[in-house]
């Protein structure tokens, strides 16, 4: 079979820094071809380079037959390729016809835009994906998985026949990633290619046909989804043995161990304005507990209104035995808690300032007198967190937009954790960041847990919570509806108990 | 991580934003080597003292609004708050520069406490909360002023302040401009104040959520844009013998202008005060070369074209930034 799209030797380097060494690339029509690498492996200077939006510096690109060298996003996108950003390139307020058609939409005589005909090409695209929305309502009232799925519809109208999905699941619960994959396969059905980018490896087997491994810019494997495991790809990602992995454990936050210290934190019944209803749990003093729950759910809701930023309408938190109700995330800080956002990006970092600034700035009362910041006494702080926590960066001057999703982690979770709170609530604190950063912050998080900080463990990945928490509390539409308790609970036992709470409901258009 | 030696300086902590502040500095060098090379006055004591006196009030107005730039904010009343205050020192002039002072950098701070509430507490966008001072500030100058000039009482020590020189040496504008940027220097680079102002502008939410003084922070800067804009007025009645109440047109473009050349950051996150000060001499020191210019009497433009040449200045220096600063980074 002749493949749809053929890259080979790709070379590209950033002001003499080598990001792709002659990395390869093969599409065959009609399949779902995943890629997969760490960060920095140089997945998305390759993707790039597909689209126009960089230039190679060598090697070749065979598109449908054709030798192609587009110099714009825009020229790839008429030849046949789509691509859909982990972050969408929508506008929000326009109409979903809009999003779907902007650019290229059907005229009229006279060069006016036929909207009946747009209105009804989109609904029949949507329909097509087992979707029911008003096309004629403002984007920004559909769900993450809805506006997603538009992305995808807007690349059927133009005829995609590749189509390249940054991520795509990533801000998707259960039930949306579901929905994506049907619509993926109904592509797949077409003869439409799709080149999947992701971290998250379950996926890959349920979805894609062959999948491309990279490391260090260069192209270290490509092969049929059958034939291979998880741990030989991430053996390949990191450039290990399969072997040496598998004895030494990747996953985890380690043995659970039994917490039979005084009890430091309970909520009973808390509600909020913010998606919260009914939402109660206890946790002890060096304890990891799990917060588990669809998108959705109420999790980070749940964290929210510990952490002082949702005002509570309801119920009760109780920390040390004495009643609380701050006003603000300051109180809490002061009162001993830290709160590490899921989003990292707009809740997380100050993308200007540099890594000392940012490591720093939760904790700049502590080290100021009278307002003043005692300098030396940061970097000091600064050095010794990059040292402990083995943050990749050129200096601590460094503005921190310029490091590695994992590593910007790394900052956050040592900007918490210097602060050295009685109790740490993470919210996803491994979403986003490639396998060994991963690894890593749970080696981190399971060193500090040891010295008796408390975690609250938020996470939408059942393997992380079932092997990291010492108690589960699951939540369904902001009320927490049951408990597990380490050890013996499994990925079993809690998908199934996630989806007997949500057996109910089916996508549709979420608000 | 690499270690730093002990000779190993770093500028970058020094300098913040390094490269597209590297922008306003040559321009500023290239000038002022130009006018010193081709005006036989141009350095000397007159001419320095006088341009800096005349410009020390847009440096004042721009190290305030840069503060408020910091945070993401914007301030459009300074023109009009200079201009009510000035009015304002005019009328306590009798009272000696000791009331007048610090009363008409009250007045600018409290029309500063008026956008600060605006805007925290009503969550009125700064634009629009600022823009409705600007026309109030404006409207509460004519009214207090009759929509005249009001003239000092030049029996007090009030005039000394904007015209006379401390210790017989340097004039005293220059001397409480210097020490405005010092303040506002040491607030940025020393203090939490001054990070919790740069946070804020990289993200409001994130600086929330690691509890800083968001709310404090906010309203310390347009507290502190209103005195600047407070001083200026001060300055201007005293360095004129008037207030008035029709001055400071266009004034906080001409801040807003400075503070961009300085190489700060509109939305917010990223600025330095010496780049600003910076800035705002340079967009002062077209002006004077183009006077020299004049009086050499190769040319012959009216003050109208001199503000097309500052617009094309303004609009150079930017072009030169924006290629500093969209050199390709090495990807991640």
């Amino acid at each position: 079979m002749t493949p749809l799209l053929e890259m080979t030797a790709i070379d590209k380097a950033f002001s003499g820094v080598s990001a792709l060494v002659q990395s390869r690339l093969e599409v065959r029509p009609g399949e779902v071809h995943a890629l997969i690498g760490q960060n920095g492996a140089g997945k998305s200077t390759l993707i790039k380079i597909l689209t126009g939006a960089y230039r190679r510096d060598g090697g070749s690109v065979i598109f449908d037959g054709a030798p192609v060298n587009f110099s714009s996003p825009r020229q790839s996108q008429d030849a046949g390729i789509a691509t859909i950003y982990q972050e969408l390139n929508l506008v929000p307020l326009r109409t979903v016809t809009e999003n779907v058609m902007l650019g290229y939409e059907p005229r009229r005589w006279g060069g006016f835009i036929d909207w009946r005909r747009a209105h009804r090409r989109t609904r029949e695209i949507l329909d097509g994906f087992g979707v029911n929305v008003d096309v004629r309502a403002p984007l920004e009232r559909c769900s993450t998985a809805i506006q997603q799925l538009v992305a995808i519809a807007r690349a059927v109208s133009i005829n995609a026949r590749l189509v390249i999905m940054d991520e795509p699941t990533s801000s998707l619960d259960d039930r949306e990633v579901d929905v994506l994959f049907g619509v993926i396969d109904r592509l797949r059905r077409n003869g439409v290619s799709v080149l999947y980018v992701s971290h998250f490896l379950d996926e890959l087997f349920r979805i894609s046909d062959r999948v491309t491994i990279m490391r260090d810019g260069r192209t270290v494997g490509c092969r049929p989804i059958a034939e291979t495991s998880k741990l030989e790809l991430i053996a390949d990602m990191l450039g290990r043995d399969a072997e040496e992995i598998r004895s030494a454990g990747m996953t985890g936050f380690g043995g659970v161990h039994a917490a039979s210290g005084e009890r430091l934190l309970a909520v009973e019944g808390a509600a909020t304005l913010n998606r919260l209803k009914d939402f109660s749990m206890d946790l002890r003093r060096g304890e990891i507990v799990g917060l588990g729950g669809l998108l959705g759910s109420g999790r980070t809701e749940a964290a929210k209104a510990l952490f002082g930023v949702d005002r509570l309408t309801a119920g009760s938190i109780t920390l040390k035995g004495a009643r609380v109700s701050w006003m603000s995330p300051r109180q809490a800080i002061s009162a001993g808690l830290g709160f590490l956002t899921e989003d990292r990006k707009s809740e997380g970092i100050i993308p200007d300032l540099s890594l000392r600034e940012n490591l720093t700035l939760a904790m700049l009362p502590k080290i100021s007198r009278r307002g003043r910041i005692r300098h030396d006494e940061e970097r000091r702080l600064v050095e010794r967190f990059i040292r402990e926590l083995d943050i990749k960066a050129a200096h601590m001057d460094q503005p921190v937009r310029e490091l590695s999703g994992g590593n910007q982690q790394k900052v956050l979770l040592a900007r918490w954790l210097a602060l050295e709170p009685e109790l740490l609530i993470l919210d996803e604190p491994t979403r986003g960041v490639d396998v060994g950063a991963k690894a890593e912050i749970q080696r981190i998080i399971r060193d500090h847990v040891e010295q008796d900080i408390s975690v609250l463990l938020i996470s939408s990945e059942f393997e992380e919570l079932v092997e990291g928490a010492d108690r589960i509390f699951l939540l369904h539409d902001g009320r927490t509806t049951s408990t597990l308790r380490n050890p013996g609970v499994t990925e079993d036992m809690l998908i199934g108990a996630v989806a007997h709470n949500a057996n109910e409901a089916s996508v549709q258009d979420g608000q | 991580m690499t270690t730093r030696g002990p000779f190993d300086l770093d500028l970058r902590h020094m300098v913040r934003g390094d490269t597209q502040m590297i922008g306003v500095w040559v321009a500023l060098l290239a000038l002022i080597v130009f006018g010193l090379l081709r005006y036989d006055n141009f350095g000397s004591s007159y001419n320095i003292f006088s341009f800096l006196n005349y410009n020390s009030m847009f440096i004042v107005i721009s190290i305030g609004m840069a503060l408020v730039i910091m945070t993401g904010g914007i301030d459009l009343s300074v023109g009009s708050v200079a201009a009510f205050t000035s009015v304002c020192a005019a009328y306590l002039s009798p009272y000696g520069i000791e009331i007048a002072l610090p009363g008409g950098m009250a007045a600018g701070a409290a029309i500063g406490g008026v956008n600060a509430f605006c805007i925290i507490a009503m969550r009125i966008p700064p634009f629009i909360a600022t823009l409705a001072t600007m026309l109030g500030a404006k409207g509460g100058a004519l009214v207090i002023s009759g929509a005249q000039t009001v003239s000092v009482d030049w029996s007090s020590n009030f005039t000394v302040f904007g015209m006379g020189k401390a210790f017989d040496l340097v004039p005293w504008t220059i001397l409480v401009t210097l020490l405005v940027a010092l303040v506002a220097w040491a607030i940025l680079e020393h203090t939490l104040l001054g990070r919790t102002i740069l946070a804020i502008g990289g993200g409001e939410e994130a600086s929330a959520l690691m509890g800083l003084g968001v709310t404090r922070a906010k309203t310390f800067v347009y507290l502190f844009s209103g005195a600047c804009a407070g001083l200026a007025g001060v300055i201007l009645a005293s360095g004129y013998g008037a207030g008035q109440p029709l001055e400071g047109l266009g004034w906080e473009l001409s801040a807003i202008a400075s503070v961009v050349v300085g190489g700060t950051l509109l939305t917010g996150g990223l600025g330095s005060i010496p780049a600003t000060v910076a800035g705002a001499l340079l967009l002062g020191l077209v002006f004077n070369i183009l006077n020299f210019e004049n009086g050499k009497g190769t040319i012959s433009l009216s003050a109208y074209w001199q503000l097309v040449i500052r617009g094309a200045f303004l609009f150079l220096v930017i072009l030169l930034q924006s290629q500093f600063r969209s050199r390709p980074n090495a990807p991640r």
